[in-house]
């Protein structure tokens, strides 16, 4: 026991010494991971931003049953249950005629000449029921109901339903665009990640590779597998923890370049405050993923890269 | 303490045995000179006893281990009962001379403090004392074989097995070599030496064994040099 705890706090030591006296190596094995683990926490904070847009577009995209003046408050509180029921409905409100009104003066108070116009001709609105989708890609128990011949006779036959010809297809559009982009986020995380972790096991296989006669000496004077490994292990994942904490400073000091310098708001789809907030909201779990990836990517790079040179290969 | 019954190595069918036959029987204590001109098979001799390579037929059986029955992950276990210096040196070049004769301590586990108290008293034996900190690359061929020989001896093993110690030497750090060899071998350890160097043999008087093209040619003690 004594004896595995002298040997584990050697392998420790021993790998962190030679961290330090492999500076140059390191310099060149750090830089690698810094940029590679950069860019995966810049994709993930990019993607995360994405669907956070996105989710306000698809939020923005309800549906709208006109309904017809005769329609009795029985009627549409059956129709507004039936709608609560489905799952793939958020939440549905009904808004009266007067509030129509309300609404639409308060949308065109400034315009003098319309509001006294309906002033005049009474409320010509009609009411309505609101129906936020869950996911407006699956409507289809909603589209179900919004056709059958029990609901189309309530409706409105002038206005009927906000869901149909061109705003139908707008929606439609809308809703698929929202999930190609959903998957364009994720798969280009899962990539990216996947490259960098090629990349970093190549840069530490290679670093490896150039101590291989040390290791082949070790094992000529009897050293176990894991007393060689190991420093080679601890020195990987050194790399990894430095590696991690330079690339989330240097995204922060992104942040912080971007958000005084640029004085913007977003970039296109990006907005930059909300990625700022995310970023500084999720920080402790950005931190911990970013160690993560580079003390695993590390051992295992390291873990396989020794693994050739310590077998023993008697001819 | 050694001993090869009936060796045999073959690398290459075409090209004959590397080692034919060879049966050789080391006492404890004894000190042994290996012979023979470049590609007599010195050099496979002492790479099947440190187990770097496998005899084609034949048994090997060194400080009670019946290379039969070891199994690949006993190799160190092995290794660490025998004191090797090879022709090359093979010191561990991001190690301080200290931590390079230190290392082979660490190997086996040994504390701190009696590592402590060994290193530097293998190193006054192979006179390097005051050069603990400096790396191999800023010492002469001499004082790196001179390391490699204390990092061989600092475990007290029972057996030491030098390859072309003197090769890459002067006569003069040549010497220093050998003197150290001795003084080993008088504290007790089994010296296996191969080595071309006539003057050494001639002079040293010891048991030494001829190998040429891969047989035992003589063996003899108190022998001087012949090919």
């Amino acid at each position: 026991m004594k004896r595995k705890v002298i040997t584990f706090t050697r392998i420790v030591r021993t790998g962190i010494t030679n961290f330090v006296r492999n500076a140059s190596l390191a310099v060149a094995a750090i830089a690698v991971m810094v940029v590679t683990l950069t860019i995966v926490l810049f994709s993930l904070v990019t993607s995360a931003t994405m669907n956070h847009t996105i989710a306000q577009i698809a939020d923005k995209i309800n549906i709208s049953i006109y309904l017809n003046d005769s329609v009795t408050t029985q009627q549409s509180n059956n129709l507004l249950a039936q709608l609560q029921k489905l799952p793939e409905v958020k939440s549905v409100s009904y808004i009266s005629k007067d509030r129509a009104l309300a609404e639409y003066k308060a949308e065109n108070s400034n315009n003098k000449d319309l509001l006294t116009a309906i002033n005049e001709t009474g409320n010509p609105l009609p009411a309505s029921i609101q129906i936020d989708p869950v996911d407006p890609s699956k409507i289809d128990q909603v589209q179900k109901i919004l056709t059958e011949p029990s609901t189309t006779q309530l409706e409105n036959p002038q206005a009927g339903t906000s869901y149909s010809g061109d705003r139908k297809a707008a929606i439609n559009q809308i809703a698929h665009a929202i999930s190609v982009l959903k998957e364009v986020g994720v798969l280009a995380v899962v990539v990216f990640a996947l490259v960098s972790m090629l990349i970093i096991f190549n840069t530490i296989q290679m670093a490896i590779f150039n101590r291989r006669d040390e290791i082949q000496i070790m094992r000529l004077l009897g050293a176990s597998t894991w007393f060689i490994r190991g420093p080679f292990v601890v020195e990987s994942v050194v790399y990894g923890i430095v590696s991690a904490l330079i690339s989330i400073a240097l995204i922060d000091l992104v942040f912080v370049v971007a958000s005084s310098a640029l004085q913007a708001s977003s970039l296109g789809l990006l907005d930059i405050n909300y990625a700022n907030n995310y970023f500084y909201g999720n920080f402790v779990l950005l931190l911990t993923l970013q160690l993560a990836l580079g003390i695993v990517i590390g051992a295992v790079s390291s873990f396989i890269a020794t693994r050739r040179y310590l077998k023993f290969r008697l001819k | 303490m050694i001993l090869l019954d009936r060796v045999t190595k073959t690398y290459n069918k075409d090209l004959g045995a590397a080692l034919d036959r060879i049966s050789l029987h080391v006492e404890p204590n004894e000190f042994v000179i290996i012979v023979g001109q470049s590609g007599a098979g010195k050099t496979t001799l002492m790479r099947l006893l440190t187990r770097e390579e496998r005899p084609s037929s034949g048994k090997i059986i060194v400080g009670g281990i019946d290379y039969d029955k070891l199994k690949d992950k006993d190799i160190p276990l092995l290794r660490r009962k025998i004191g090797v210096v090879f022709q090359d040196f093979k010191l561990l070049p991001q190690k301080t001379v200290y931590e390079n004769v230190a290392f082979a301590l660490e190997i086996v586990g040994i504390g701190r403090r009696e590592i402590q108290n060994t290193v530097p008293k293998v190193l006054e034996i192979v006179n390097l004392k005051g050069k603990e900190k400096h790396m191999p690359l800023e010492l002469s061929g001499g004082e790196r074989q001179r390391v490699a020989i204390a990092r061989a001896i600092a475990r007290q093993p029972k057996i030491l097995i030098a390859d072309e110690p003197t090769g890459n030497l002067d006569p003069k750090h040549a010497w220093d070599v050998i003197r150290v060899l001795e003084k080993i071998n008088r504290y007790g350890t089994t010296v296996m030496l191969t080595t071309h160097n006539q003057e050494i043999v001639n002079k040293l008087k010891r048991r030494v064994v001829t190998l040429k093209s891969g047989k035992v040619a003589s063996d003899r003690a108190n022998a001087g040099y012949e090919v």
